[in-house]
């Protein structure tokens, strides 16, 4: 074995150490290359119509908390996040994905929330606590919707 | 030996940005950007505030100034006959809470301080929390208090709980991991959907919230930011709620009380 595959084979070992007692843990095992998820979280893909709902909903993502998107329907949409119009054109599914999972592997001070996570939380209400925000199957309609924007 | 401590600063790399940080960036307010959350609200929301006829706390703070000159019912001093103009006047106090208390050697807010006056001096007990007649004594109290500035001491004893409450502030939290300085230090002036968030003054409370169709204390308030951030609220007149309640104040230092505010 050469140098760098020594060195891969340890990093990927190192990792997944990491991965079990960080605990910043996601809610299932996910493959994170990158700044990507290229797997879809249940196996299939997602429905843009679902997706689109769950962005706007209360009860559901209710992304329009922060951010905005032109041409969609829903009163008072946020800007503390940058604006998604186009974001499909920006980004491929996978990178979509890991925003959706755990923004905050990628910004650590951000104040968008990691949707996929259950690990190394605190004080979280008793009503959420060990489940994550959204289901893998909301995530994928909302990366569905998100990925069809602009195209 | 180069290769092993190689691939363990990879290691570390690798594991810091799996766990994101537990407490939130550093951040402040410049002194001279501190806005009260009176300027973010609609013109009609101000309104109701600035006109004491159309302010609807003022069904609590009628009812705080009947309190306040009653007389227990088993007899003893009402408030009134030992806070007089002359004597132990109130004015300007609220603006003052949450102080330490040397005698139960504590940190507390007017609701507080009201109560430790009920056990002390009236021998009565305590009021609960959120009722409707600790909010309309507090809201009675706060309302001497209008227009000075708030002013708190953090020096000495109350420095720990300062320290606790600003520790709070920062502290990320919840389901959706976020602390209170990433939206009223970081993000104020920005959109939360239909709210614009604010710099999260306590200097209205206790306040009427639209959204509550009644009057209530900052601790309701804080405990709807840590439920929006789904995570489990402390309870009412928690150490730690008052704590940064203290903190709260020391940040909004200047600001008027403005007691009984309205907000959406
Ligand atoms: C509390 C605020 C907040 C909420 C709620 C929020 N986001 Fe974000 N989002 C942000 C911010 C801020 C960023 C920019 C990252 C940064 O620099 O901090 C961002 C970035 C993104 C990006 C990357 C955009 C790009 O161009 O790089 C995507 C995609 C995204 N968000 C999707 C979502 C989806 C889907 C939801 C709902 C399930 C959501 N966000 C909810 C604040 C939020
Ligand atoms: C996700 C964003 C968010 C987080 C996190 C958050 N808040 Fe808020 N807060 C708001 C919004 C939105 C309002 C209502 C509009 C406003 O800012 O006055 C509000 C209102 C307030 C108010 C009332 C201000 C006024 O003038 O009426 C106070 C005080 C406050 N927050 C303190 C806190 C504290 C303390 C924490 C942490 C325990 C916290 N907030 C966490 C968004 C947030
Ligand atoms: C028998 C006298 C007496 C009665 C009755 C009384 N107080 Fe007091 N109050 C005091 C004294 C004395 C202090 C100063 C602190 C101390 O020594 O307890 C005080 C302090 C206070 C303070 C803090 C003032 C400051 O500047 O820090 C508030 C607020 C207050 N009282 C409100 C009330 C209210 C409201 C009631 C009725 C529910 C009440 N008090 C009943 C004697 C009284």
């Amino acid at each position: 074995m050469n140098t760098q595959g020594t060195l891969a084979a340890a990093l990927m070992v190192l990792l997944s150490a990491c991965g079990q007692d960080s605990g910043a843990g996601l809610a299932s095992e996910v493959v994170i290359e990158a700044d990507s998820i290229p797997a879809s979280l249940t196996g299939e893909a997602g429905s843009m119509a679902a997706g689109a709902a769950e962005f706007v909903s209360r009860e559901g993502g209710h992304c329009v908390l922060c951010h905005a998107i032109e041409g969609l329907e829903a009163e008072f949409q946020g800007n503390v996040g940058p604006d998604l119009t186009g974001v499909g054109e920006r980004l491929t599914p996978g990178q979509i994905r890991l925003r959706i999972v755990d923004a905050q592997r990628i910004w650590p001070d951000t104040v968008m929330p990691a949707y996929y996570r259950t690990g190394g939380l605190r004080q979280v209400g008793q009503e959420f606590d060990g489940r994550p925000a959204l289901t893998a199957g909301q995530i994928e309609d909302l990366v569905a919707y998100l990925s069809s924007q602009g195209s | 030996m180069i290769r092993a401590s190689l691939a363990a600063l990879i290691c570390l790399a690798a594991c810091g940005e799996q766990t994101p940080p537990q407490m939130a960036a550093d951040s402040a307010l410049a002194p001279s950007e501190v806005r009260s959350g009176y300027t973010f609200l609609q013109p009609e929301t101000q309104a109701l505030q600035d006109d004491d006829f159309s302010n609807p706390s003022y069904l609590w703070i009628d009812r705080g100034a009947g309190l306040f000159s009653q007389a227990p019912e088993k007899g003893g001093a009402a408030c009134a006959s030992c806070h007089t103009g002359a004597n132990l006047p109130l004015e300007g106090a609220a603006a003052r809470y949450p102080a330490y208390d040397e005698a139960s050697k504590s940190l507390v807010n007017l609701e507080g301080r009201i109560n430790l006056c009920r056990q002390q001096h009236q021998a009565l007990a305590p009021l609960a929390y959120e009722s409707d007649d600790l909010l309309s004594l507090t809201g009675y109290v706060a309302s001497l208090s209008r227009g000075e500035s708030v002013s708190v001491s953090i020096e000495g004893p109350a420095a720990p709980y300062y320290e606790m409450g600003r520790a709070y502030f920062f502290q990320r939290k919840g389901q959706l991991n976020l602390a209170c300085s990433q939206c009223h230090n970081e993000h104020w002036g920005r959109q939360l959907r239909g709210d614009t968030i604010s710099q999260g003054h306590g200097n209205a409370f206790p306040a009427y919230r639209l959204e509550w169709q009644a009057f209530g204390s900052l601790h309701r308030r804080l405990r709807d930011c840590d439920a929006g951030i789904r995570a489990e609220p402390l309870d009412y007149g928690s150490e730690l709620y008052t704590a940064v309640e203290l903190y709260l104040a020391s940040r909004a230092g200047g600001l008027p009380m403005e007691s009984p505010g309205v907000r959406r």
